[in-house]
């Protein structure tokens, strides 16, 4: 459910992979993409007959299932034979096109599109390891507005420059127990006055994990002097910036489960806290998640929830596929229709997965538009005017250097 | 091994077993005549049972031999295990667990035999052993007399052209013990093998009736 | 004269050790290489042409790299020495009553079952708001929420190296029967007990010198194994107190690429915790060795008696865990909703069934077919392995197998990564063929383990005298040998597929998540949380490995139904 492809440490059983050996080959010179001339319709009929081996992570039956339902439409309208290759960790999938680039594989590779964002993104694009641009292809490119949303093209401050597909949004909610919970705290001080009130009923997933980074970010950017420093990469202002988070930490650490000395590895299973009451507040990068929850019978129906009225981090999940991708008409074919108003309105039904679109509603057409307009909500999914404003990604930078600090202070 | 039917005497010329160098007995030159019995008598591990290993062609790799074994002409040593035809019986009658009394008699069997002739042969032999009908049978079903006796009947049916006896009599009890050894010595006479017998029991050697020799340290 | 010997007969069987050798020692070897490289920067692919100390200077700076190693050691040191001090009190208390039997009978399923599934099961047994504290809660406890104490997962390790225990003391014990039958046990217990030595303390002082040789090496594995374990590390321990391994996980997954290399040198460094943990395990056997040769030699009857009850019980305790994390994910398999305190699930549903035993179809599917493959390619090599020994005695080539087992003493994490490349390479990386190979891997070294010793051990008269009666060596190998060894045979296959079907790291590395098995869909789903469907896949993933188990225990019974002799041994 959560909304990203993770960076969690509970499921990363994940690969080690070739990166550690890679050095055994030379690095090869990649062959350069050439640029895409073709028109949209030669695609569609290459791309009839293909496979798309789609590297996403597997770890919720939720986004599985949607993922099944792309890959039996897909099936029936372009003939494509669509494989979800289930990772508990996206890193998986990047370092794979990593190793098959060391070992001289510039063709054929076995990655053909990868669920992706932020410093997975940034680290392939920086090692020029994805196809594009795709918005110059993707016709429903034309139904995004980078203004309206501005993270579709701007991924954790890292321009896309076309080479990623926005495919879905995700931000920051706090789900609760009403049933238990009659106000909730409406920004980061309030948070720290009901955990002090509250000993031991709220925690964090523990960095790295990529919800308990981004509440650490979420905290940081309430707390900042000047917010707007954190769009540039981190440097020497590091410590003076973020010492106001660390005082604020401090504060926190000790009225929080277990006084701090450990924390949840990840946001589901501080989820499963909250259904069981040993929390009494949860973190979700998905607005429709607690609202899937409930429907599934993981959450008790009385959950609710809120957000800070100064905001939250909000971002958006993309898809991309490799340079080397074996499959790379039918990849862009699937990833252009996740970007299409029906796939992306039944993404958005909260009892399917419940994620916000990426498409601009003005760009629609009224047979477009109303698909989005019934779409169940769910019980605890805020209405769009609640969520409150979207507060930017910082530079990925940020997030390295906060993740060692904290683990530094809090970690060991 | 030209005449496969002809019986013919047992050789050994100066054979002697080593370990690490070390010989285990003073070099033994004996021939068993074809329907004979010669026994070596000996302390334990004196290298008895080594010898008869040796002979089978199963000697472990530890060991290293010396000097001359042939049957009749021709000689043993060089031949691999089943082609040199010495039926063997230990002490323990190592009867396949897996194998019927019919099969396990079947296992010594030669090859080429058509299915009627295998089981008239087993037939026959049972009925030589007082065992008629016992084919079918678990072996772990029998006595111990007929377990002996299945075992026996097993080595010579596998038409061996020499018998080795390694302590084969020394589990049983007292009667059984003497009927048993007649029951050998019987069929190998009738058959003219040549028999060599180990053995730390006086009787045993008493009843095969034939020359003794006494196993020395080397 | 030497030339008398069935052995000499020359054919490709002679180079079996060799060919196995080389076909596994090869590729660990490379792998090897392909972690240290890297480790010491060279690394082009990212711009590392070193040589370089970076990558350590970065792996000691690293916020609790230290703490990490001392977590590791810890709780693999703990785990090896309470599954074997267990094992030998159970041993000592029980050996020959019935009770020993049925622990025989409960024991080899118990190591069936893959490692995931049964820490899944452990975490939700002991958690705050787990089973144990539902069935006490409230009338008990008198909590009315989950408590704030941290009992699973702990920051000591305590449920990592009782997780741990659980699955190695049926491996030891299991180790242990195997080295009974292979010494004078019974006797030397009877002579002792006859000098007035009580049943445990004649065990110990007597029996255990015997056997201790013969299962020396399945504990190294274990202590090997236990400092390096992920995946039930990750599940058990707290977020603030990784173990090492956890570490070269976070690391290797680090989106920061520059992260491979403190990855590299920290698989460098698993490598030496896993010597250091072998190192400082045989130094504990020469201490207690000279100090249990003054006690066995004081003439002391008793003394043992009380421990080893002690122990009995706890090795009955720790069954039972097993048994009750089994049945958690059992009952959470159909289980809709199932929260604090309920002692049982407030609604029950066979949906969780319905819902994706189609989707593990698959998986079930491949899982088998790797499974049973690479259990009977691991037979034909251990077999044809035994049989070259056999008939040739123990040449240089035969010594030397016991480098099969390096898969089981070098950690996973340090070798996996560069044999992955070596299959890049090769281009055979996501083949049925390469995953199966990595499978092999460790499949190979427990099956040699679980066939060695019934093959050894198999009387040679049996052979000699076959040969004796015309038969050459291959009739005698098919005909005697591996007829008798049935039931060794169907457990080692047994333990081959079951091996294989836990298999996680490799069958990610080799099959390129292109081919998935049960094991990595179930890995796959814990990181989504939801129980049930780790429960679905959990006890998918059991129950395998269990069919296989009680198949090796009734279909060679079944074969020989008219042969008492082939019932009991072996």
């Amino acid at each position: 459910m959560p909304t990203m492809p993770r960076v969690s440490g509970r499921s990363a059983l994940a690969i080690l992979a070739a990166p550690l050996a890679i050095g055994l080959f030379a690095l090869s010179v990649a062959s350069p993409a050439s640029a895409q001339e073709r028109v949209w319709p030669e695609i569609l009929a290459a791309a009839e007959g293909e496979s798309v081996y789609w590297n996403a992570w597997g770890g919720s039956e939720s986004t599985n299932g949607y993922i099944q339902w792309v890959a039996d439409t897909v099936e029936d309208r372009f003939g494509i034979d669509l494989v979800h290759v289930k990772l508990n960790d996206t890193a998986e999938a990047v370092r794979k096109v990593l190793a098959e680039k060391t070992a001289g594989r510039d063709e054929d590779g076995s990655v053909d599109l990868i669920w992706i964002n932020g410093e997975n993104f940034k680290a392939m694009k920086d090692a020029n390891l994805l196809h594009g641009p795709l918005d110059e292809i993707l016709p429903n490119f034309a139904l995004i507005d980078p203004v309206e949303k501005p993270t579709t093209v701007i991924d954790f401050t890292v321009p896309t420059e076309g080479l990623e597909a926005p495919w879905g949004m995700a931000k920051i909610v706090f789900p609760y127990d009403s049933a238990r919970l009659e106000e909730t705290p409406g920004s980061i001080r309030e948070l720290l006055a009901f955990a002090k009130a509250n000993p031991g009923r709220f925690t964090y997933p523990a960095p790295p994990d990529f919800t308990g980074t981004t509440f650490l970010k979420q905290a940081l950017h309430a707390l900042a002097d000047d917010p707007a420093v954190l769009l540039d990469p981190a440097g020497g202002n590091f410590a003076a910036v973020t010492a106001p988070l660390w005082a604020y930490l401090d504060e926190l650490d000790p009225v929080l489960w277990r006084e701090g000395t450990d924390y949840p590895k990840s946001s589901t299973e501080q989820m499963r806290m909250l259904d069981n009451g040993a929390v009494d507040i949860a973190i979700s990068f998905n607005p429709g998640e607690a609202s899937a929850l409930i429907a599934q019978g993981r959450l008790p129906e009385t959950v609710r929830t809120f957000v800070f009225d100064e905001g939250t981090i909000g971002n958006t999940h993309f898809v991309a596929i490799p340079y080397n991708a074996a499959h790379k008409d039918a990849a862009m074919v699937v990833a252009n229709f996740l970007m299409g108003p029906e796939a992306q309105a039944r993404k958005q039904d909260a009892t399917v997965w419940g994620d916000q679109t990426v498409l601009s509603v003005a760009k629609l057409s009224a047979e477009q538009r109303a698909l989005f307009a019934d779409l169940p909500r769910g019980p605890a999914t805020l209405p769009p005017n609640a969520l409150g404003p979207s507060l930017p990604e910082p530079h990925p930078t940020w997030m390295t250097r906060i993740e060692e600090h904290w683990l530094t202070r809090y970690g060991s | 091994m030209r005449d496969v039917t002809a019986p013919v005497p047992l050789t050994l010329e100066a054979v002697t077993i080593a370990i690490g160098g070390r010989p285990l007995f003073a070099p033994l030159s004996l021939t068993v005549p074809p329907g004979g019995v010669v026994t070596i008598k000996g302390a334990s591990g004196s290298g008895k049972s080594t010898l008869l290993s040796h002979l089978c062609g199963t000697l472990a790799p530890d060991f290293t031999a010396t000097g001359r074994a042939s049957l009749g002409d021709s000689p043993l040593d060089g031949l691999p295990p089943e082609h040199r035809r010495m039926g063997i019986l230990f002490q323990d009658d190592l009867l396949f667990p897996h194998l019927s009394v019919g099969g396990n008699l079947a296992f010594g069997l030669p090859a080429g035999l058509d299915r009627a002739e295998r089981a008239g042969r087993i037939a026959t032999a049972l009925e030589e052993a007082g065992m008629v009908g016992f084919e079918a049978r678990d072996p772990a079903t029998l006595s111990g007399g007929q377990r002996a006796r299945v075992a026996c009947l097993r080595t010579l049916l596998a038409e061996p052209r020499a018998l080795l006896l390694d302590e084969p009599f020394s589990k049983l009890d007292t009667a059984l013990r003497g009927r048993f050894r007649a029951f050998v010595f019987e069929h190998a006479r009738a058959r003219a093998l040549p028999t060599l017998l180990v053995t730390h029991d006086p009787s045993d050697a008493e009843a095969a009736g034939g020359p003794v020799i006494d196993l020395e340290f080397a | 004269m030497e030339a008398t010997r069935p052995g000499q007969r020359r054919g490709w069987l002679r180079f079996a050790p060799a060919v196995t050798l080389l076909l596994f020692l090869g590729p660990v070897g490379a792998g090897l290489v392909g972690a240290v490289l890297p480790a010491f920067g060279y690394l082009p692919a990212l711009g590392g042409d070193g040589p370089s100390l970076d990558p350590w200077r970065r792996l000691a700076a690293y916020p609790g790299t230290g703490s990490a190693v001392g977590m590791s050691l810890w709780t693999g040191l703990a785990a090896a020495t309470l599954s074997f001090t267990l094992t030998t009190g159970f041993a000592a208390a029980c050996h020959g009553t019935r009770l020993f039997r049925r622990m025989q009978r409960l024991f080899a399923p118990l190591l069936a079952v893959p490692h995931a599934a049964f820490a899944l099961g452990l975490a939700f047994l002991l958690a705050p708001s787990g089973w144990l504290l539902r069935v006490l809660s409230p009338w008990a406890t008198g909590y009315q929420w989950p408590p704030d104490i941290a009992l699973s997962p702990d920051p000591y390790g305590l449920n990592l190296i009782l997780a741990l225990v659980v699955k190695e003391t049926p491996f030891l014990f299991l180790m242990t029967l195997g080295a009974l039958a292979q010494v004078p046990a019974d006797r030397t217990l009877a002579v002792a007990r006859g000098l007035g030595y009580g049943r445990a303390t004649a065990w110990i002082k007597a029996v255990l010198p015997l056997v201790y040789r013969q299962i020396r090496l399945p504990i190294l594995a274990v202590v090997a194994f236990s400092v390096s374990v992920v995946d039930v590390a990750l599940l058990l321990t707290g977020s603030t107190s990784p173990t090492l391994a956890i570490l070269i996980m976070r690391w290797a997954n680090d989106p920061d690429l520059a992260f491979q290399f403190v990855a590299a040198a920290g698989a460098c460094l698993q490598l030496g915790v896993a010597l250091a943990a072998i190192l400082a395990w045989t130094g504990g056997e020469r201490l207690v060795a000279r100090l249990g040769r003054r006690w066995v030699m004081d003439g002391a009857r008793g003394g043992a008696e009380g421990a080893a009850r002690i122990a009995t019980a706890l090795t009955v305790a720790v069954a039972g865990v097993g048994v009750a994390a089994l049945a958690a994910m059992g009952v959470w398999s159909v289980a809709r909703r199932w929260r604090w305190p309920d002692a049982l699930p407030s609604e029950w549903s066979l949906g969780n069934w319905a819902g994706f035993s189609g989707m593990a179809g698959g998986p079930a599917a491949t899982t088998l077919i790797v499974g049973l493959v690479a259990a009977v390619i691991g037979l034909v090599l251990v077999l044809a392995c035994l049989e070259a020994e056999d008939r040739a005695g123990r040449r240089p080539t035969s010594r030397a197998l016991w480098l099969l087992y390096t898969p089981l003493i070098v950690p996973q994490v340090a070798f996996l990564f560069g044999a992955q490349v070596l299959l890049l390479g090769l281009g055979l990386e996501g083949t049925w063929g390469a995953l199966i190979w990595a499978h092999l891997l460790f499949v190979l070294p427990y099956m040699f383990l679980s066939l060695s010793e019934p093959f050894r051990r198999l009387d040679p008269r049996y052979a000699r005298g076959a040969l004796c009666l015309g038969a050459g060596p291959n009739r005698v190998f098919w005909r005697i040998k591996l007829p008798m060894l049935t039931r060794a045979v169907a457990i080692a296959l047994a333990v081959g597929f079951a091996v294989s079907v836990g298999e996680y790291l490799p069958t990610v590395f080799a099959g390129g998540g292109r081919i998935t098995t049960l094991t990595t869909e179930a890995v796959a789903r814990a990181g989504g949380g939801d129980f049930r469907v780790i429960g679905v896949f959990a006890v998918l993933q059991a129950a395998l490995p269990l069919i296989g188990f009680l198949l090796a225990s009734i279909l060679p019974g079944w074969l020989h139904r008219h042969r008492r002799g082939m019932r009991e041994g072996l």
